[in-house]
């Protein structure tokens, strides 16, 4: 296992930066979760890591070695592809047992360690199928053998869990998870699910455009998203675009100052819908809380709590959730704690 | 309802009995005449048969000669045209070329102008070099013109190998080498094997190239065909004829058995 750090990649297909100016680290046997839209050139840092691609700019290390210019069948790195990638013309045991022939071990122990693979993945028994004789859940478990079946220094996967039912994928998600650190395996992980990266990742990067925009726990990313696009990405559910004035943005009787924007320009409030603490009209906010009034114009039950759409002025409204029960058209209160507002 | 069905029926009947007409038809006619010793309009089949011209194909050297030297031919020209187009065809679907375009329309240039005054022209400048009247200058012909068909057929088969396959050997440490053997080869049989199959068939059928460099010293099994039939000697033709028959009969089967559906359909991943 290894420490991957990656500075200052870039690369140019044509016009297009598919990765620009992106430096990352994962420290040894830790999962960092790249996420980000479709084109954000989450694959291609993947690739450039596995020496598919050949960067215009940057170097790329494992622990204090540069493999920037080393060939990809140096480099001891497993690639998990998007589609598995299996030889269909191979049976399951070749496919697995392949990277361990190339590296010459005895035939007892590519047994041995083919074995091991697919019990770890929990596919014993189809030694003998070919590819298209297998579930699509299947073949990602046996892409997922044949990566880890060699001990690679490092693991990329990309986009793991896209091809696999959402019945599946949630189960597999834990599994990969347990996997990676039973055998702390250093993991990049690229999905395009914020859920599925909030909920695996030691770390998290957000890609956009060929960019990190930013990069953090996954607490931090949820709980602090430091831009208007990470917000959006991490689901949060509250974005009212207001414009500067006096200073600062207004939100009913709540009024944030503006430091970075001068009077006149735009901006754009945002808070997650399950931040909002929901009260009778006239209640006190906390200290650390700004506190507005509404009224309730929308009402649906979601089992645990309601989903509120409350009127903030003529033309505003939010999406608040509230265990509370109110009616429409009753004036209420929302409390939301002053570290959990952002304003882009 | 049912006289509709009854309809369809009977032009479904008369669809496939007109197909096997066009098809078995005139095979028919080929295998009377191979056994035909006298045959005379307006008999609808020969008078006197047997097997005599069948006996003297396979004794008299010339006939069973020309039909070996084909073979010989079309084996050879197989094998050369899949040693050069491979590697050629691998280049073309892998790695943008400088000069794609121009080396691709060099190897359309055989069959892309009429044939017969560029054999002729190739068979004087041969001529000169001493390849006219030896296998080895139709040899050469074969080969260069059946480019086209397997340089085409294997570079879209090559094509059809998604390059993530091979990425995935390289990622586990195999030489671009091993990869190519242990990966790109295995996946492309299918694609190689149409490709020497209709180079072979095209081989063992081709005539004017043959006819102008090998004559009259060399014949080979067409142009044999084709001066027996000059000279009225349509049984000799007709047995040539249905022996040529074996090699693609052969092939079809290999065909079947092959190149399954499945097989291709794996490719995919
Ligand atoms: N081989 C390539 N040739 C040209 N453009 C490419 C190539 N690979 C990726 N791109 C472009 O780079 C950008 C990033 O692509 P990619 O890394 O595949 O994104 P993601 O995996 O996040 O969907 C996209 O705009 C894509 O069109
Ligand atoms: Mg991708």
């Amino acid at each position: 296992m290894a420490t991957v750090t990656a500075e200052g990649l870039k690369k140019f297909y044509g016009s297009v930066s598919a990765l620009n100016d992106v430096s990352i680290k994962i420290d040894e046997g830790k999962l960092l979760t790249v996420i980000g839209p479709s084109g954000s050139g989450k694959t291609t840092l993947l690739r450039a890591i596995a020496g598919f691609v050949k960067l215009d700019e940057g170097r790329i290390y494992l622990d204090d070695e540069d493999i920037t210019d080393v060939s990809p069948e140096k480099r001891n790195i497993s690639m998990f592809f998007q589609n598995y990638a299996l030889w269909p013309h191979m049976t399951v045991y070749d496919n697995v047992a392949y990277g361990l022939k190339l590296r010459k071990y005895p035939k007892k122990e590519i047994d041995e360690r083919v074995r091991w693979a697919l019990s770890l993945l929990d596919v014993e028994g189809l030694e003998d199928r070919k590819p298209n004789q297998l579930s699509g859940g299947q073949q990602q478990r046996i892409a997922l053998a044949r990566a880890i079946v060699v001990e690679p220094r490092v693991l990329l996967l990309d986009e793991p869990l896209s091809n696999l039912d959402a019945k599946i994928r949630l189960r597999i998600r834990f599994e990969i998870k347990a996997l990676q650190q039973k055998l702390k395996l250093t993991t990049l992980y690229v999905t395009h699910d914020q859920e599925e990266a909030l909920s695996i990742a030691d770390e998290i990067a957000v890609m956009h455009e060929g960019r990190i925009l930013q990069m953090g726990t996954p607490q931090e990313i949820y709980t602090r998203p430091s831009s208007l696009f990470v917000a959006d990405f991490v689901g949060i559910n509250n974005v009212i675009g207001v414009a500067v004035s006096n200073g600062g943005v207004r939100l009913g009787e709540m009024f944030i100052p503006v430091e970075k924007k001068s009077d006149g320009q735009e901006a754009v409030i945002v808070f997650r819908a399950d931040e909002v603490r929901l009260a009778k009209e006239g209640t006190d906010a906390e200290p650390d809380e700004y506190a507005f009034g509404g009224v309730i114009t929308g009402k649906l039950y979601m089992g645990s709590r309601y989903r509120y759409e409350i009127a903030v002025s003529d033309k505003t409204k939010v999406i608040a959730n509230s265990p509370r029960e109110f009616a429409l058209n009753d004036r209420v209160t929302l409390c939301v704690k002053r570290d959990r507002v952002f304003v882009y | 309802m049912k006289k509709h069905r009854v309809a369809l029926w009977l032009l479904k009947v008369a669809a496939v009995c007109f197909i096997l007409f066009v098809i078995i038809g005139p095979l028919i006619g080929v295998v009377l005449w191979s056994f035909a010793i006298k045959w005379y309009w307006p008999h609808i089949i020969p008078q006197v048969m047997g097997v005599r011209y069948w006996m003297d194909v396979f004794h008299r050297g010339r006939v069973l000669d020309s039909i070996l030297l084909s073979l010989e031919i079309a084996s050879i020209v197989v094998v050369l045209s899949l040693v050069i187009a491979a590697p050629a065809a691998y280049g073309f679907s892998r790695y943008k070329l400088p000069l794609e375009k121009f080396l691709l329309v060099i190897f359309l240039m055989p069959q892309a102008f009429p044939q017969l005054p560029i054999f002729i022209n190739i068979a004087a400048v041969f001529a000169r070099h001493s390849l006219t009247g030896n296998m080895w200058g139709i040899i050469f012909v074969h080969t260069m013109a059946s480019l086209v068909f397997s340089v085409w057929i294997i570079t879209a088969t090559f094509r059809s190998i998604p390059e993530e396959l091979e990425q995935a050997a390289l990622n586990l440490g195999a030489s671009r080498f091993k990869t190519f053997f242990t990966i790109t080869l295995p996946l492309a049989i299918p694609g190689l094997i149409a490709s020497a199959i209709f180079v072979f068939l095209w081989s063992m059928g081709e005539f004017t190239g043959a006819f102008f460099i090998g004559a009259p010293y060399i014949q080979t099994a067409p142009v044999m065909m084709y001066t027996a039939a000059m000279g009225y000697n349509m049984q000799t033709a007709s047995v040539v004829a249905l022996i040529l028959m074996i090699p693609s009969i052969a092939f079809m089967i290999i065909i079947e058995k092959y190149l399954k559906a499945e097989y291709i359909g794996g490719l995919g991943g």
